[in-house]
Parts: C-alpha cells; sequence; structure tokens
C-alpha cells in the first residue's frame, strides 16, 4: 500500500497537470471505467502543423491512480504528434506510474491513456490498439 | 412464533465458527465488514454440506435407490427450513434457484410476459438494487408498459408522498423494493407498499436478499407475493437461492426454465407442466448447496434472527456514532434505529476505492463502489460510495479498526 501510495503518485494526485477543459479542443472524447465510475474527458489542441499536440487537458473525476496517471499522461505526451501518441505502448505510462497494480487497478491507471488514444483516433484517424489488457472491458464513447 | 427475550449474542464466541478469520491479512486480523455483499460461512454449515456429499449425496427427486431417497430427504427438508424461516404456508410455494437475482427475474419473467402490457405501470423503488430494478426495467420496456420509480428523501427513506400521482398515470400492476437496502441499510415499509399494491390490482415483489439474513421474515404478515432471498447473504454457499410466491400466482404462471424435473408428460406435439415447486425447478437442482442453506438456516436459528438484528442495531449505532469523528465524512441512510447493519459514507473527495484500498493494508475489507444502486448513487449525486456492513460475527474492535484507518486514509490522502 506504501508503495501504492508513494509521493510522486501523490504529488500527481493531489496536483494534478493539465487539469481543466480546452474550450473547441481540436480532438476530444470521454471515458468510464463503470466498475469504479472514474471518468476522463480529455482535450488536445494540435499546433500549427496539425500533428503536434501543442495543449493537452484532462477533467473528471476518479480514484487516486487514475487521476495521477492521467495527470503524468498529460505531462508525457505533450510536444509529441498524434502518430506518436498512438504508437506509445501502454507500458511505457505504467512505468512512469512505477507501482505494482492489480488488474483492477490497472483500468483505473489506464483509462486516460485509452481516452486520449479514442480521442486522437476520432480526430486524425490514427489508429486504435487491438489489444489492450485492462482496457478491454472499458466503456469507451 | 412466540416472542421470547433473547440473550444477548455473544459475537465474540461466534467468530469461533468461522474458519475464515483464523487468517491474517497484511499481517493482520481480518475484520470483514462486507457481509452485506456475502456473509462468511461457518463451520456447521461447511461441515454439513461435507457430509452430505460423503454420505448421501445423488440426484433428487430421480432414482428409487436408497441414496437417492435420502438426497431427496435431506434436499425436501432443508425446502421445509426455509418455509418456516419466512413463514411461507406451505414449503411446495418455495422454490429453489440459483440466487436472489434469479427468483427476481423468475417473477419478472413468468408473470411479466403474459401480464404486462400497454398502458400498465411497472413500479420501482430508488432503493432498489439493480436484480429488482434492471428486470422490471426491461419487461416493462418489452411490454410497452409504463416504468415508475419512488423517491427517496434525503436520509435515504422512501417517500411515499408520491403514490397517489403514479397510480393516476396507469394500471398499477407490479410494485417492486427490498425490504432492507443493500446500498444504504434502509428498512422498507413493504407491509404499506404491498396494500397499496393491492388496492391498484398489483403484486408485490420484495427482495428479501438483504433482509432475510438479518430481519425477522414473515411473508404473510408483509403482505407480499413474491420474496426472493438468497444463501450466500445468510452463512450458506453460493449458487442457491429461493422464491417464496403466492400459490395461486405460481399455478397460474408459465415455467421460466424449461427440461427435466419440470415437466408432467412430454409428447411430441405438447408437454405438460409439473406440480410445485418442481414446474419451476427445471434441471438437477443446485443439491448440496439447498442441504448448505438448510444447514445455514438452522445455524441462525439456533442463535436467533432477533438477537442478530439487535446485534447488528447496536453495532450500526456505535459506527455512526464513531465514524461521525472522522473529519470530512458525510454518512448516508436513515438513523439507526430505522436501519441495518449497514453503513454507508463518503470521505470528502476522497474516492472509495482509495479509501477501500488503504484500509485494505490495515486488514480492514469494506465495499467501495455503487453497490449495484446506480439510480440511488445519482440521487445522492455520487459514482461511488464505501460502505461497512455487520453481521453476527463482527465486533466492535472492528469498527473501531475502520475509524482508525479512516484517520490513516485522511493522513495520506485528504
Amino acid at each position: 500500500m506504501d508503495d501504492l501510495y508513494r509521493e510522486v503518485i501523490l504529488d500527481h494526485y493531489k496536483n494534478p497537470r493539465g487539469h481543466g477543459v480546452i474550450e473547441d479542443a481540436d480532438a476530444t472524447a470521454d471515458g468510464m471505467n463503470p466498475l469504479c465510475g472514474d471518468e476522463v474527458s480529455i482535450y488536445v489542441q494540435f499546433a500549427d502543423d496539425g500533428e503536434t499536440v501543442d495543449e493537452v487537458k484532462f477533467s473528471g473525476h476518479g480514484c487516486a491512480i487514475s487521476q495521477a496517471s492521467t495527470s503524468m499522461l498529460m505531462e508525457m505526451v505533450k510536444g509529441r504528434t498524434a502518430q506518436e501518441i498512438a504508437e506509445l505502448p501502454k507500458e511505457k505510462l505504467l512505468d512512469e506510474v512505477g507501482i505494482p497494480l492489480t488488474p483492477i487497478r490497472l483500468k483505473c491507471a489506464l483509462l486516460g491513456l485509452g481516452v486520449l488514444k479514442v480521442a486522437l483516433h476520432r480526430a486524425k484517424g490514427t489508429p486504435l490498439p487491438e489489444e489492450w489488457a485492462g482496457l478491454d472491458e472499458l466503456e469507451l464513447k | 412464533m412466540v416472542a421470547t427475550t433473547r440473550p444477548a449474542l455473544q459475537a465474540e464466541r461466534l467468530r469461533a465458527d468461522f474458519p475464515i478469520f483464523e487468517q491474517q491479512i497484511h499481517g493482520k486480523p481480518l475484520a470483514y465488514l462486507d457481509s452485506a455483499v456475502t456473509s462468511q460461512k461457518p463451520r456447521q454449515m461447511l461441515d454439513a454440506m461435507r457430509t452430505f456429499y460423503e454420505t448421501s449425496y445423488a440426484n433428487v427427486h430421480r432414482g428409487v435407490y436408497t441414496l437417492s431417497e435420502r438426497a431427496t430427504a435431506e434436499f425436501e427438508h432443508a425446502r421445509g427450513l426455509l418455509a418456516a424461516f419466512v413463514n411461507a404456508p406451505s414449503p411446495r410455494e418455495v422454490i429453489f434457484t440459483r440466487q436472489a437475482t434469479e427468483a427476481l427475474n423468475l417473477v419478472a419473467y413468468s408473470w411479466g410476459l403474459n401480464n404486462l402490457g400497454p398502458g400498465d405501470l411497472v413500479v420501482v423503488t430508488e432503493l432498489e438494487h439493480h436484480s429488482n430494478f434492471v428486470p422490471w426495467q426491461y419487461m416493462a420496456k418489452r411490454a410497452g408498459a409504463g416504468f415508475r420509480m419512488i423517491h427517496v428523501n434525503d436520509d435515504g427513506e422512501l417517500d411515499l408522498s408520491g403514490l397517489d400521482a403514479i397510480a393516476e398515470e396507469g394500471q398499477v400492476k407490479v410494485v417492486a423494493n427490498n425490504l432492507v437496502s443493500n446500498a444504504l441499510g434502509t428498512i422498507n415499509p413493504v407491509e404499506k407498499l404491498a396494500e397499496w399494491a393491492h388496492a391498484q390490482g398489483a403484486i408485490m415483489v420484495v427482495d428479501g436478499a438483504q433482509a432475510a439474513p438479518h430481519h425477522p421474515v414473515d411473508v404473510q404478515a408483509l403482505g407480499c407475493d413474491f420474496f426472493a432471498f438468497s444463501a450466500h447473504k445468510m452463512c450458506g454457499p453460493s449458487g442457491v437461492g429461493a422464491l417464496w410466491g403466492r400459490r395461486e400466482l405460481l399455478e397460474a404462471m408459465e415455467p421460466f426454465n424449461l427440461g427435466g424435473h419440470m415437466i408432467s408428460k412430454v409428447r411430441f406435439e405438447e408437454t405438460s407442466w409439473g406440480e410445485l415447486p418442481h414446474k419451476f425447478e427445471a434441471g438437477t437442482s443446485p443439491i448440496a448447496e439447498a442441504v448448505g442453506f438448510g444447514a445455514a438456516i438452522e445455524y441462525l436459528n439456533e442463535i436467533g434472527v432477533e438477537s442478530i438484528e439487535q446485534h447488528e442495531q447496536e453495532l450500526a449505532a456505535y459506527a455512526l456514532e464513531r465514524l461521525a469523528e472522522v473529519p470530512g465524512i458525510t454518512l448516508y441512510g436513515p438513523p439507526a434505529e430505522r436501519r441495518a447493519g449497514i453503513v454507508s459514507f463518503n470521505l470528502g473527495e476522497i474516492h472509495p476505492h482509495d479509501v477501500a484500498q488503504i484500509l485494505d493494508s490495515e486488514g480492514v475489507a469494506i465495499r467501495a463502489g455503487h453497490h449495484c444502486c446506480q439510480p440511488l448513487m445519482t440521487r445522492f449525486g455520487v459514482a461511488a460510495t464505501n460502505r461497512a456492513s455487520f453481521y453476527l460475527y463482527t465486533i466492535r474492535e472492528e469498527i473501531d479498526r475502520l475509524v482508525d484507518g479512516l484517520h490513516k486514509v485522511q493522513k495520506i490522502l485528504g
């Protein structure tokens, strides 16, 4: 447990990076995890090249793990292209989160990344991962 | 039933009947505060199932050999215990199902398909578990009937002031309510609702899954038409539940599951149904589980459901008092004297999953989630709550550990 709520997680949970809404975002999606009621909306604004993420924000509510991991994701993807993000393996984010997660909590940790990929898929037609353990049961709207 | 004064229940002593408490979780004794979702199992029940498998197991109502007759006798003995436990007029009106959910689906399908249509209304309450909500919502939609909900007040108690307005909107045919709310512990005025339902010409369907383990049940005094309950919440095994139904209704209903055992005569042209309760028990029943269900009821009878209820009410009062000390806590539900041993709460903005996870590290098991009551969660404007629930083996010390754990949660995440 003390591992689970280690300092970096608590920092992102209590001071989430990129928390907010972008009005008229270029790409957006909402997702929820029906199991625990976590809800995340993600908003992306592209730079002039139409590919690079210039600004990215998230809103919603959920457990410390989902909020912290989504906050970390915001820092991770800013400045990357839609294609790069689409290819970003979930392990990369999980490494950053850096704590052992049970299958149930894995869904919390991956919710934000899944929603972001859906947003980019809708806006740019980037591929959605076919197999993504932990995300398969998420109700991505 | 003769009213007697019972001695206070000795939870500390009863715990010795439950092997699960012999282990530690994260190096700490298990404080199991999630009995509302499922109860732990006493040795007496486990032994009864084991002995049955080892000495009397065969299929029931099939063979003419000794073992089959013995198995049938034990199976039917269990049915008799269930019938007496809820004061059913006859064991023939008690049907074994897989759980309370299947019992409620049985009513929704077998009664609903033939009795609901456009212009009719199905009325549920905001407190329903999804198992007494979703089947009715589905069946109403399928039949073209209306679907209405009785709301709760801020204390989580049913507000019956809107009943007449509902009756004006159509022909009320079904009223569905749980006797005890699994999410808040509210004890509902089922007698009153049953009276109103019958005045409308409707049937009264009671989900008793949360009530039967904790609260003396008399289906005749309740005045209901159907009562569903489940073994696993009352010291019995998972995989078996029961439905009590009023005989004339059961007799008029179509079967639910079709197949072996539920028939009277099968010809290529037509099949006729068996007598009650067999008409509703297609296929091989959960036989040993039913025997275990009977043993669980004997165990509860030995202690006395009144004593269990009193013990839980004392625990609920103690928990409400202790939890109120925790800064930032929101408690849901009615005052202790009008609730079962269930306490739902939230700790400020801290997500229940985080609360439950930190409590788990202290060996304290509580439920965090929507408790299969999403309409109720919506009513209170939350996605989820924490829920601590008690049973005959719960002791005050476990509530103290819950409170200590919540202080720790505040320290980490507050």
